[in-house]
């Protein structure tokens, strides 16, 4: 085991930027349930925040080319989770994703899990790809390895999560030399899939009907005010009636009148835009994309190949949680379940960030090492 | 290039913002307003409506409706079968109303029970965080004294037409209730009283959560009646389970004392929401309770008309006052016997003998009259019937009153096109054929000629604006006439009302017994009692200048006039004088004392309001009796 870096070596901006973006998640969480049945899910929130950050730093301790020689390993486990899900795992709101820890007994949505172990076995795999273009056997390898796990999350269903996997591996071959004819011919894969899933005929065939759903009320939100639609619509009227200096902390109706969906999670975006405005976004996306271009820059220091890989997949990832979620939020794109990281209430989202953060860390402590 | 992805991505995304939050955002600022505040109407109670001395006999009861927030249908959905429990409504109904009113706005709640019930409410109040889409409403909802007491001239209130909400200038709304008949439409402009509104806001489920501004009911206003609520008591009580009408006037002043018509209806079925298939009994009844008989029903006046006959004969000398005839129980006129109706009296005399005016009003001898009518001539009997009401609406304050017909040669020949039968004025001068009359328009004729041709208007407003009155000065002489005929009928022998008579009033009147088909077309059909005669009674008191007319009609009761419908009459009659002895006697301070009797009716109006419904004891009133006037 190599020497253990000191506290000086944390990316302290980092953490400051992660904590401050954890705030405005809480005083959101705060004003959008402490006057309803929820009450008291800030809490919550703040123990889930306190437990990441040990997490966090617990993982940093632990030199990530340990983590990375166990990959094959935590693959499997990965899988195995993912099929027990489906057989054993809880229903909620119309799908299996939750499994629980017998010694705790609080349900962990095994998929944020996934998320992580991909990230990590995607830098391994990419950093012992040793040349400068990624071949097809070695693409297609990758993409096996992704396919696997995202078509049982997709069982479950969860298309968001499954989502989450694609740049993931978008980057990581990105980055590991991917030619432009095969840049070329998945691209178009990819646009006839999303084609296909807006093309009635075909998407009757492979989504669900609440997928479905979704998406005609994304192309059309008028027809259905009160279905799925409605809840796109009533998103953005709570962002476009904020302003620009938004209504004040507490005083969003469309936020307190409970017209906003899933207000404190997926949507949190939605209730902030409302009561803080225009500032308010504007402080918020500042801080993600600091938070982002800050990972960038850990990356771009890695000591090796595989930290940057490990670096990139966490970027990528919750790069694309951001806009995805946010592009909801302001009806840009159709209702797809992905929470907003460290803004939106819930317990495995929050771990698989902080978790993630801890990767990232564990790379920037050993960037000098050797 | 990953920071510069970045960066654009966040850029975009921040486009996206601006563009909502600052280009549309006065669009999305109404939209969330629209989502926050709504209008709830607050119902105006309608105003009472009392008697005249002040009882109260419609009034309002506070109610809940139960509503249906329908803002989230998939929570509707899920709760449907919940509330079809709790509020024990099949759920096949509730999706039937659910599916009915697809069309309305979701944020419009929907009354899915009308009337709540004490379980209902208890039920939507233990369940108030659990079912987030029931609430309940208040409302008023009228109050109707019951088993259909007054029910026709009060009338009831119902949801309003499209036709109303397109003429009331938007004062209106779906739903809402105004009055559909009787006083209830008439006056449904005073009654009715102007809706506030409430701006709450509401939750994303529809729940009122809090309130931004009330803006109060204005509470109709109360009317006061001309009923008499004793009067009316006994018209109802002594018409009883017969179908008929009673109309009690004051033709001093034209007020409307007591109106009944039977087989009646109760209003309070009205007064919540009536069921299709109640209305269609109801309304398809061969009985016609509907119907205000008191000025709805048409008939053939039959005898009563011959006071008209009379007065035609007096006024006009044709034929000279001294004109007796010899009724053998029929005529014969134009070739065809006219047969009198003691021809099939049950006492076994068939023959009036000689009769003069005076015994002929007394017997109601049909061969006198049809003599006279015969000299008189339709022109004449056209005119008079025409002048003292017959054929034109009285002009009461309530909607939907017929004329009835006052026929004439002018009248076939623009309806008909053929000319007048002679043989057609024998049966109009006593009151058959084409002559057709209302309960009420024979009360005002009667207290019209009794007090010498002044025709006071109708009405059951109490002080109301603008009486209008008709004169058609009759001579003294022939008034006197008149009237002591009439007082005769009850008081002296031989009279058709002579059971009727009154110890202490000069109780007066005529009967009548109008054939619905003639009796030989009877004979034909059997005794069917579709067929059987109408009785009529129009009586009053004192003989002359009287203070009270009452008019009945008993229908279809196979008796004569004065057997069926003359003690309904005499009731009131008897009932008014009671009444009015026990206030001279009793109720009133010395400064009262000395006022004259005769102005008892209006001095009643005067009297303290007392708690209504407490029924008047005829029975237990001091013996003393009014003094009639003479």
């Amino acid at each position: 085991m190599k020497d253990a870096p000191g506290t000086r070596d944390y990316d302290w901006w980092l953490l400051a930027i992660l904590a401050a973006i954890c705030a405005l998640g809480v005083i959101e969480i705060y004003s959008a349930t402490h006057g309803s049945s929820l009450a008291g899910m800030h809490m919550k929130q703040i123990r889930w925040l306190a437990i990441g950050f040990v997490l966090m730093f617990a993982l940093s301790r632990l030199d990530y080319h340990l983590i990375l020689d166990q990959a094959p390993i935590l693959y499997l486990v990965g899988l195995s989770a993912l099929v027990a899900v489906l057989l054993v795992g809880h229903t909620h709101f119309g799908a299996k994703r939750w499994i629980q820890i017998p010694a705790i007994g609080e349900l962990v949505q095994v998929s944020e899990l996934v998320k992580l172990i991909i990230i990590i076995v995607l830098a391994r795999f990419f950093a012992e790809v040793r040349s400068d273009q990624l071949d097809l056997r070695d693409l297609i390898k990758a993409a096996l390895l992704v396919g696997i796990p995202l078509v049982l999350i997709l069982k479950q269903p969860d298309l968001g999560t499954a989502l989450v996997l694609m740049p993931m591996l978008v980057v990581g071959a990105f980055l590991a030399g991917l030619q432009w004819q095969h840049a070329a011919v998945f691209s178009l894969a990819g646009i006839l899939l999303v084609g296909a899933v807006f093309y009635p005929p075909v998407s009757r065939r492979i989504l669900k009907p609440y997928q479905r759903d979704r998406i005609t009320s994304f192309l059309h939100p008028e027809d259905d005010a009160k279905g799925s639609g409605y809840q796109l619509l009533q998103s953005k009227i709570a962002v476009g009636s904020g302003g620009f200096w938004g209504k004040g902390f507490g005083n969003g109706s469309q936020n307190q009148l409970g017209y906003i969906p899933v207000r404190y999670s997926d949507f949190i975006m939605s209730a902030w835009a409302e009561e803080q405005g225009f500032k308010g976004v504007l402080l918020a996306l500042g801080l993600y994309m600091a938070l982002l271009l800050r990972l960038v820059q850990n990356a771009q220091r890695a000591k090796d190949r595989a930290g940057m890989f490990l670096v990139m997949g966490v970027a990528a990832a919750l790069g694309f949680h951001v806009l995805v979620n946010v592009a909801m939020v302001i009806g840009a794109m159709p209702v797809t379940g992905i929470p907003l990281p460290l803004m939106s209430y819930g317990g495995s989202a929050t771990l698989f960030v902080f978790l993630a953060i801890g990767l990232v860390m564990n790379v920037r402590l050993r960037r000098f090492v050797n | 290039m990953a920071s510069y992805i970045i960066v654009g991505m966040i850029g975009v995304l921040l486009l996206g913002f601006w563009k909502l939050q600052v280009i549309d955002a006065d669009k999305y600022t109404s939209m969330a307003e629209r989502n926050r505040v709504r209008e709830i109407p607050v119902i105006a109670p309608r105003g009472r409506m009392l008697d005249r001395d002040g009882r109260v006999l419609v009034d309002n009861r506070p109610s809940f409706s139960v509503l249906l927030l329908r803002d989230d249908p998939a929570l509707v959905e899920k709760y449907l079968p919940g509330i079809a429990d709790g509020i024990g409504i099949p759920l096949e109904d509730l999706k039937d109303q659910l599916s009915n009113t697809k069309n309305l706005p979701k944020f419009q709640p929907i009354i899915i029970k009308p009337e709540a019930s004490d379980a209902d409410i208890a039920f939507i109040e233990s369940h108030r965080s659990d079912i987030p889409v029931l609430e309940m409403i208040s409302v008023s909802r009228r109050r109707y004294l019951p088993n259909g007491f007054l029910a026709h001239a009060v009338g009831y209130v119902g949801e309003v037409s499209e036709q109303q909400i397109e003429s009331s200038n938007g004062k209106l709304r779906m739903g809402d209730f105004a009055g559909k008949f009787g006083l209830e439409r008439q006056y449904n402009d005073i009654l009715i009283g102007t809706d506030g509104k409430r701006r709450v806001i509401v939750n994303s489920v529809g729940k009122e959560v809090g309130r931004l501004s009330t803006q109060e009911a204005i509470p109709g206003k109360q009317i006061q009646l001309t009923i008499d609520y004793d009067l009316q008591q006994v018209a109802e009580q002594s018409l009883g389970a017969r179908p008929g009408a009673v109309v009690a006037l004051d033709p001093r002043t034209g007020e409307v004392l007591a109106m009944a018509s039977h087989p009646s209806m109760d209003a309070n079925d009205f007064a919540v929401r009536i069921s299709a298939e109640d209305w269609n009994k109801l309304n398809e009844s061969t009985e016609h309770p509907l119907m205000n008989r008191a000025i709805q029903a048409q008939l053939a006046p039959g005898s009563v008309f011959k006071i008209v006959t009379a007065t035609a004969m007096l006024e006009d000398k044709v034929p000279p006052e001294s004109f007796t005839t010899f009724c053998p129980g029929y005529g014969t006129f134009y070739g065809r016997q006219f047969k009198c109706w003691v021809y099939y009296a049950k006492t076994g005399a068939t023959s009036h003998g000689v009769t003069n005016l005076h015994e002929a009003i007394l017997k109601s001898c049909d061969v006198f009259f049809y003599n006279v009518g015969m000299r008189l001539g339709i022109d004449r009997l056209s005119f008079y019937g025409s002048k003292f009401g017959i054929g034109h609406k009285t002009g009461i304050d309530l909607p939907s009153e017929e004329p009835g017909l006052m026929p004439s040669a002018e009248w076939v020949e623009r309806v008909y096109h053929r000319k007048w039968y002679p043989g057609e004025t024998i049966s109009v001068s006593t009151g058959q054929g084409a002559v057709t009359t209302t309960p009420l328009q024979l009360a005002r004729m009667i207290g019209g000629i009794a007090t010498g041709g002044v025709f006071k208007q109708p009405h059951l407003l109490k002080d109301a604006p603008n009486v209008g009155e008709e004169r058609f000065p009759i001579s003294e002489s022939t008034v006197e006439k008149i009237t002591d005929a009439m007082y005769g009928v009850v008081n002296e022998s031989g009279g058709t009302g002579g059971q009727l008579r009154l110890a202490g009033i000069e109780f007066s009147g005529k009967s009548g017994t109008a054939q619905v088909i003639g009796y030989d077309t009877r004979a034909r059909f059997g005794k069917q009692k579709q067929f059987e005669d109408n009785a009529w009674f129009v009586g009053y008191a004192p003989r002359r200048n009287p203070d009270i007319v009452v008019s009945v009609l008993v229908q279809e009761s196979g008796k004569h006039g004065g057997e069926a419908a003359g003690p309904v009459v005499r009731d009131i009659i008897k009932a008014y004088y009671d009444k009015k002895a026990k206030k001279t006697q009793g109720q009133y301070t010395a400064d009262y004392k000395g006022d004259d009797a005769g102005k008892g009716a209006t001095a009643a109006a005067i009297v303290a309001p007392r708690v209504a419904l407490r029924q008047e004891n005829a029975s237990a009133v001091a013996p003393a009796r009014a003094t009639p006037q003479r």
